[in-house]
């Protein structure tokens, strides 16, 4: 396993430092809350349930043998609090979601594209263009499917592993890269969009 | 010996290239099926772009800095923080 990034802050937080704790869940909360809110009815819930999970992250802390990273731990733990406290079964991949990621018409019938992707790749290189970019790439991550959003908060946002996205969301390593795919794939209809045309 | 011959393998078109871009960023295709992809994308004008998009968001996506805590925020974990350390002080695990 690579080593863990958190291995100082959660040994500081460990020892009584309140300025590490106070690090770690600035690094981890808005990610937590946005993933809290896919299982829960409201906001007010899911902060609860983002509360909780750190209280029991406390709790555990002391006894946190390292055999994951933290963030993988301390996910897993939030993700266990929101299925508890959630309305909605969680687990496998939805069926009425696999549909082809850009739509066929943009494709000849020998499916070549006839209406090809507008170019603006290049231009998030620009440091200003990215900076607005960021911004609605954000909200965007935040209208994708519960699934979809998970996925791509922890691989893309946090960073994470597969391995540990696959450990967090009890899935396979298939269906993580599904997930992945048609996240990013609709992210990219969205910031297409914000650029002009969104093929 | 026609069962050792391999079975011609047509190209992959552009339709198929766009569902396999995230697979090929994994590495998770098949050294063959990596082999055609990269073969399309050798010849074909539109699909590098579409690539380049996908590898931007990768890149966007991970350029999000979470959002600092609020000092109200700030305050409400170092106090959930503080009663966790007192009560740990005298009921320690």
């Amino acid at each position: 396993m690579a080593e863990d990034p958190d291995s100082e802050l959660v040994s500081r937080a460990r020892a009584g430092d309140e300025g590490a704790f106070a690090e770690l869940a600035g690094k981890y909360q808005s990610s937590m809350l946005s993933i809290a809110r896919g299982y829960v009815p409201s906001g007010a819930v899911a902060e609860e349930v983002v509360q909780e999970a750190w209280i029991g992250v406390l709790r555990g802390i002391g006894r946190f043998e390292r055999r994951s990273s933290f963030r993988t731990w301390l996910f897993r733990i939030l993700v266990n609090r929101a299925i508890s406290a959630g309305v909605r079964e969680h687990r496998s991949v939805p069926v009425a979601d696999m549909g082809p990621v850009v739509d066929a018409s943009c494709f000849d019938a020998g499916g070549t594209w006839q209406v090809p992707p507008e170019p603006w790749a290049d231009q998030v290189d620009d440091q200003v263009v990215a900076a607005k970019i960021s911004a609605r790439i954000l909200s965007a991550i935040d209208e994708l499917p519960l699934q979809q959003r998970e996925v791509v908060t922890l691989r893309d946002v946090q960073g994470m592993s597969s391995g540990e996205v696959c450990a967090v969301l009890d899935i396979s390593n298939a269906n993580q890269r599904v997930l992945l795919h048609r996240g990013r794939s609709k992210l990219r209809q969205v910031i297409g969009s914000e650029f002009g045309r969104g093929r | 010996m026609s069962r050792l011959r391999f079975r011609p393998r047509r190209d992959i078109v552009c339709r198929e290239a766009v569902e396999l871009v995230t697979d090929y960023l994994e590495n998770a295709l098949s050294q063959a099926q990596h082999r055609r992809f990269e073969a399309h994308l050798a010849h074909c004008p539109d699909c590098p772009e579409y690539l380049a998009q996908m590898r931007a968001i990768v890149a966007l996506a991970g350029s999000i800095t979470p959002d600092d805590l609020t000092p109200g925020m700030r305050e409400g974990f170092v106090s959930v923080y503080r009663r966790w350390r007192d009560d740990e002080a005298h009921d320690p695990v």
